[in-house]
């Protein structure tokens, strides 16, 4: 691959995406995007940047940026925010009015392990009469219709998953493992961009966006953490993956103290706000 | 490894190749691995020297995964040894089963490494590498 076809495959998922694909990944695009060549019976990805460079190749491009955003994924992956999660929503929904709707985003949800992770925890908690609504969202078609369909391989449903919490709230059904009717109505799956208006979502007690800022660049990264505590309310938290932070991008999240991981608004902010 | 010393995982499977598997996996999540070919022998381990978990089989002649789970929660209390079955049986009427008769948890074959560190996590063996 030259490094100008590199450098247009790499600009199409930015800009799509927000993912920086730097140079020393031209190993990832081989083995992610093989399948797409053959499928569509490209010879090399030097045809494949020739091919995206076709305006009417929007859907290639999308299959493009599909391939290279998706990752694996894990029931209550990394435990910290579902432990600090457990804590934290009884008291969200006591400074709510009883009967009202508690709304808690996985932004970035790939095929609905967090999302379905979250409603099982809920299940769990007494939130005294409030309710709880469960958005994820993902740039990528395929997982948000996993994520809907809520079917699960055996390998899938062994990944941080306690068996006790896999009988209670799985079926099989002929080899696979289908959440619950009673998880599914709790969440609901769109495509959504988090490079794009974020208003539309409407307002969020609590936002998980784990593992996503890590591949955008700090403008980017500013962006979408602006957003993203626009979308917070004042007392809501937001918990970011282990590896990222908002240190040097934005003043309107903070640490909460004391917590690896969970944000919030900081006062004044929350104030202005 | 959450203790000071490396705990002690029984693996419990009439298949050599399997252990082997568990055994290379079990090691490198820093566990000290003993080995039984089947129920009986499983008890018989139990007894001279108790492991804090048993990687269970449930399929194996002599004396099966199911037969020693009981007969272990009957002679040494419901939390020693844990008990983490392993086994190709993967109907959810299984996995109830097993968890009612005091298995902390439940692997279906196949297995990786992945997995594995997973369970043991969940039966608080190991820590969660993230958190």
């Amino acid at each position: 691959m030259t490094p100008e076809s590199f450098a247009f495959i790499a600009g199409v998922v930015k800009s799509r995406s927000g993912l920086v694909l730097t140079s020393d990944k031209g190993y990832m695009l081989e083995t992610r995007l093989g399948p797409l060549l053959k499928r569509d019976g490209l010879a090399s990805l030097d045809a494949l940047a020739l091919k995206l460079r076709d305006p009417r190749s929007s859907a290639l491009a999308d299959a493009v940026t599909e391939a290279l955003t998706t990752n694996e994924s894990s029931f209550f992956r990394d435990g910290k925010p579902f432990d600090h999660l457990r804590q934290a929503l009884p008291v969200l929904a006591r400074a709510r009015a009883p009967g009202s709707l508690l709304r808690i985003w996985s932004a970035a949800c790939s095929t609905g392990q967090e999302a379905y992770s979250i409603a099982m925890l809920v299940q769990e908690l007494n939130l005294e009469g409030r309710r709880v609504e469960i958005i994820g969202t993902d740039i990528a078609d395929s997982v948000v219709a996993r994520a809907r369909e809520g079917y699960f391989t055996q390998f899938e449903v062994q990944r941080g998953m306690p068996a006790r919490l896999l009988v209670k709230h799985f079926r099989q059904e002929s080899g696979r493992w289908r959440v619950s009717p009673e998880l599914r109505a709790m969440a609901r799956f769109e495509r959504g961009t988090l490079l794009g208006d974020l208003r539309g979502f409407g307002r969020f007690d609590v936002i998980f966006c784990r593992n996503v800022l890590i591949y955008f660049d700090a403008p980017t990264k500013t962006r979408v953490l602006n957003a993203l505590a626009a979308q917070l309310l004042p007392d809501g938290v937001l918990y970011l993956g282990g590896a990222e932070t908002v240190l040097g991008l934005t003043d309107r999240l903070a640490p909460l103290a004391g917590e690896r991981g969970a944000y919030g608004r900081p006062r004044e902010a929350a104030l202005a706000g | 490894m959450t203790g000071e010393s490396p705990a002690t995982c029984l693996v419990v499977d009439d298949s050599r190749t399997v252990r082997k598997a568990a055994r290379r996996i079990l090691e490198k999540l820093g566990f000290t691995v003993a080995e039984a070919g089947d129920g009986a022998e499983a008890l018989t381990a139990c007894r001279s020297s108790m492991p804090q978990v048993v990687l269970l089989d449930w399929n194996m002649p002599v004396m099966d995964g199911l037969e020693f789970l009981r007969a272990a929660r009957a002679e040494f209390g419901p939390d020693h040894p844990i008990v983490v079955l392993c086994t190709t049986e993967a109907a959810m009427e299984k996995i109830v089963e097993a968890l009612g008769a005091g298995a902390q948890e439940y692997v279906m074959k196949p297995f990786d490494e992945g997995i594995l560190r997973d369970k043991f996590v969940q039966v608080g063996l190991l820590r969660d590498e993230a958190a």
